[in-house]
């Protein structure tokens, strides 16, 4: 075979071996993406049903309940509130009055049931989602506040 | 007054960091000896700089000294002393100073190892050197000192992270940094062969052992992070697909296609313009790897700098880099010569595919981690990609990677046979294909676990490597000449990589865990292990209160294991800690985490405990794989050809 064409096929068929793992990339990347919804953005219904999105805040103090192998809490960003059901351990990293990030879905009852609950990773640090969530919350506070 | 002459050190290093960068390049040039001739020196006295500041650091913190900053953030005085010493690369200021220590030290390795390079060349390489160590030693003083007084004194520090204090990290950053600044003298090497115009056999000759070796620290950083997950989190993970992780991952991928790379142009003299090129990137994503975990825009379980104005500096030294290497390399690689032909199927062929595939892999691995980070930074939500997108994408890369070692070790240069590679390999194949059939099966009617196509292809990828390997050792042996250290290297590598290949489809296929509560007494089973609780106390240790639990574990009647977890309260913190208990085997690891106390028992009002426990089928393959191929890569690194090179000059 002419070395011409044997160049030509060794293009032909690294541009097909290309396209197809971008085809591959793109695909699995918009399945996978997840996002990220504030207690507040949950209680007036912007976050998705039937998908899985996160929600972060903080742990309400008091509102941690733990049954035979689950339990459940309340994630505030101090201006509304969302139920979490979870399973399992908690993280050792997880307390009332500090930060968490959960994972999960909105059931049918509008309860948000958690697959995975993330804490942080010391105590003085809070995840950016959370205290996103947190500024979000107390500049929709200050801006009320200044309201006739 | 140390931490007050640590801080000067560093002053000083930079100047003489700029002096080294500046001068030699400049004499390289201009073609001026005696300016060409100060890189070594100027690497030296660097070296001695950075290494008397790092002393300074380690010494405040051996010393308990906490009027300094830094040393009060992250040590305690009930802090064991060799916790204290490693807690120097236990945040931000420190590492980075690790970071520039390490990159001295690299420097002033290649200045006493290049005795058979051109003076001009090591001038060069010892220049661009001395250019990044400038930048990172002015982003230590200028925004991350480590040397920063606490004035007054704090009485005590706030203690290392307790997920720090563990032996994983006292090896693993400093080699995950040897990993990162190695790549930086590959770099250094691509940036001189093109400034000088030179891109031949020989520069990948000089190039390739200090790339391997690079490669080397890198292999074993990320095997021991993964480790140091797997046994420190209590989770029994050992990946997650973590925007740090997948920092260190892309570095690696680009530095596998590298060395890979660098045996073609070494061999026959092709693939230049590539190599460059991967070398270029390899630098560029440690550094990116750096920007992401120094700037504080991540959620993960790493993350430790807050400081925006951090972020900007890595950013702008990140853009400059890339911005002016890729410059360079459009300006002058036309004039770097082209390589020899190369068949269809050739080993050159596969090496390629090795390339771009790997390449590709990293790019969709970077499309992953960035895409929060600027989705982020364009005010456009908040999102996060999940766990199964990389396992979704990564798989199917890599199993071409995987899947033509075994051709690219059999084919020979220029031109090999596709008849006579599926002659010799034929029943390679087929023994693949039955075990990939055949051990699922028989795993499935022991009541082991249920089959997925991904075990199969994980058996059969392993299968094949280790069989195409074996048999071409076998085949190699009672062959006449000399077999050179770089051909076992190899085969180490990849019947590393292998085994590690096996390790991780087994666990993922086979492993189980439980989540139960007990009380003293109780048992629980798992596969064929029974595990019971025997004991819960509490027990001191040096800076911490723990609850320790007792199992003994058996298997048919026999005792085989006692496990002891422990659920640790630090002084200085307030958050718990998972001591989890592992029982290591070559077939399994058993391994249990103690959760908190429960309820009492309804009936019996005895106390109980949350426990975890997990099974995890063939995991220690994982770490055996990874020290294989640390093991090969230092074997081919230490091949006789670049040594005989420096011999030869020397008995001129």
């Amino acid at each position: 075979m002419k070395s011409r064409h044997k160049r030509f096929i060794l293009i032909v068929l690294g541009l097909l071996v290309l396209g197809a793992a971008a085809m591959l990339i793109l695909n699995a990347f918009r399945s996978n993406l997840v996002f990220f919804f504030t207690p507040t953005q949950v209680a007036q219904g912007e976050a998705p049903r039937g998908t899985t999105f996160r929600v972060g805040g903080m742990v309400k103090e008091g509102s941690v309940l733990r049954d035979s192998e689950k339990g459940h809490f309340v994630v505030t960003d101090t201006n509304q509130e969302v139920l979490v059901h979870y399973q399992g351990m908690l993280p050792d990293l997880f307390k009332e009055g500090r930060g968490v990030v959960a994972q999960g879905k909105l059931n049918a009852q509008s309860e948000f049931v958690a697959s995975e609950v993330l804490a942080k990773h010391d105590e003085n640090y809070m995840p950016p989602e959370a205290k996103h969530a947190m500024d979000q919350a107390a500049l929709r506070k200050a801006a009320e506040s200044v309201k006739p | 007054m140390i931490p007050e002459l640590g801080h000067y050190a560093l002053i000083l290093a930079f100047w003489v960091a700029l002096a080294q960068g500046v001068i030699p390049l400049a004499g390289a040039a201009t073609a001026q000896t005696a300016w060409q001739a100060m890189a070594k020196p100027a690497a030296a006295v660097q070296f001695g700089l950075v290494l008397l500041s790092f002393i300074a650091l380690a010494l405040a913190f051996v010393g308990n000294d906490f009027s300094v900053l830094y040393v009060s953030q992250h040590s305690n005085s009930l802090l064991p002393t060799i916790y204290r010493f490693a807690a120097v690369w236990g945040g931000h200021e420190g590492s980075l100073l690790l970071w520039a220590f390490l990159l001295s030290l690299w420097s002033v390795s290649v200045a006493l190892f290049s005795r058979s390079l051109p003076l001009a060349m090591s001038a060069r390489v010892l220049g661009v050197l001395g250019l990044i160590s400038t930048g990172f030693i002015a982003f230590i003083v200028l925004t991350s000192n480590p040397f920063e007084r606490l004035l007054p004194a704090a009485a005590d520090g706030r203690d290392l992270n307790p997920l720090l204090q563990d032996p994983g990290l006292i090896i693993h950053p400093p080699m995950l940094y040897m990993g990162y600044v190695g790549f930086s003298v590959a770099f250094a090497f691509a940036i001189a062969a093109l400034l000088s115009g030179r891109l031949d056999a020989a520069w990948a000759r000089w190039s390739r052992p200090w790339t391997l070796i690079a490669w080397v620290f890198l292999t074993f950083g990320i095997g021991l992070g993964s480790w140091w997950a797997y046994d420190e989190l209590g989770w029994g993970g050992w990946w997650f697909w973590d925007p740090v992780e997948n920092a260190s991952l892309m570095p690696w991928l680009f530095g596998t296609a590298l060395i890979h790379a660098l045996m073609v142009t070494e061999k026959r003299g092709g693939f230049k313009a590539w190599t460059v090129l991967l070398a270029i990137g390899a630098f560029s994503l440690s550094l990116l790897g750096t920007f992401l975990v120094r700037s504080g825009v991540l959620t993960s379980v790493h993350a430790f700098a807050a400081d925006p104005r951090r972020g900007v500096f890595v950013l702008i030294f990140l853009a400059t880099v890339v911005g002016s290497s890729l410059t360079l390399f459009a300006w002058r690689a036309p004039q770097v010569t082209l390589g020899g032909r190369m068949g269809l199927i050739s080993r050159e062929s596969f090496l390629l595919a090795n390339s771009v595939l790997l390449v590709v892999a990293t790019g969709a691995v970077l499309l992953g981690t960035i895409y929060p980070l600027v989705i982020d930074a364009l005010n456009l939500g908040k999102l996060s990609v999940g766990a199964p997108y990389f396992n979704t994408v990564f798989v199917p890369l890599l199993t071409p990677v995987l899947l033509l070692i075994v051709p690219g070790v059999w084919s020979s240069w220029k031109e090999a046979q596709w008849r006579v590679l599926f002659h010799r390999l034929k029943w390679v194949a087929l023994g693949s294909v039955l075990i990939a059939g055949l051990v699922p099966a028989w795993l499935q009617m022991h009541a082991q676990g249920d089959w997925t196509p991904t075990i199969s292809l994980g058996l059969l990828l392993g299968a094949w490597i280790v069989g195409g390997s074996l048999l071409h050792i076998v085949d190699r042996l009672p062959k006449p000449g000399r077999v050179p250290w770089s051909y076992w290297g190899m085969h180490l590598a990849h019947l590393g990589m292998a085994v590690v290949v096996l390790g991780i489809t087994l666990v993922k296929g086979y492993e189980m865990e439980r989540d139960v509560r007990m009380g003293i007494d109780d048992t629980v089973s798992l596969r064929s292990y029974t595990f019971e609780l025997k004991t819960v106390q509490e027990v001191d240790g040096p800076n911490y209160k723990a609850l320790r639990a007792t199992l003994d574990v058996k298997q048919d009647q026999r005792v085989v294991a006692q496990l002891q977890p422990e659920k640790r309260h630090y002084f200085s913190s307030a958050m718990p800690m998972t001591e989890a208990a592992i029982d290591t085997g070559w077939s399994r690891d058993l391994y249990v985490a103690l959760g908190e106390v429960v309820e009492p028992h309804a009936q019996t009002h005895a106390a109980q405990w949350n426990l975890h426990f997990y099974y995890k089928p063939f995991i220690s393959w994982l770490w055996a794989g990874g020290l294989l191929m640390v093991l090969g890569g230092l074997v081919a690194a230490l091949d006789k050809r670049y040594r005989r090179a420096a011999s030869q000059k020397d008995s001129h």
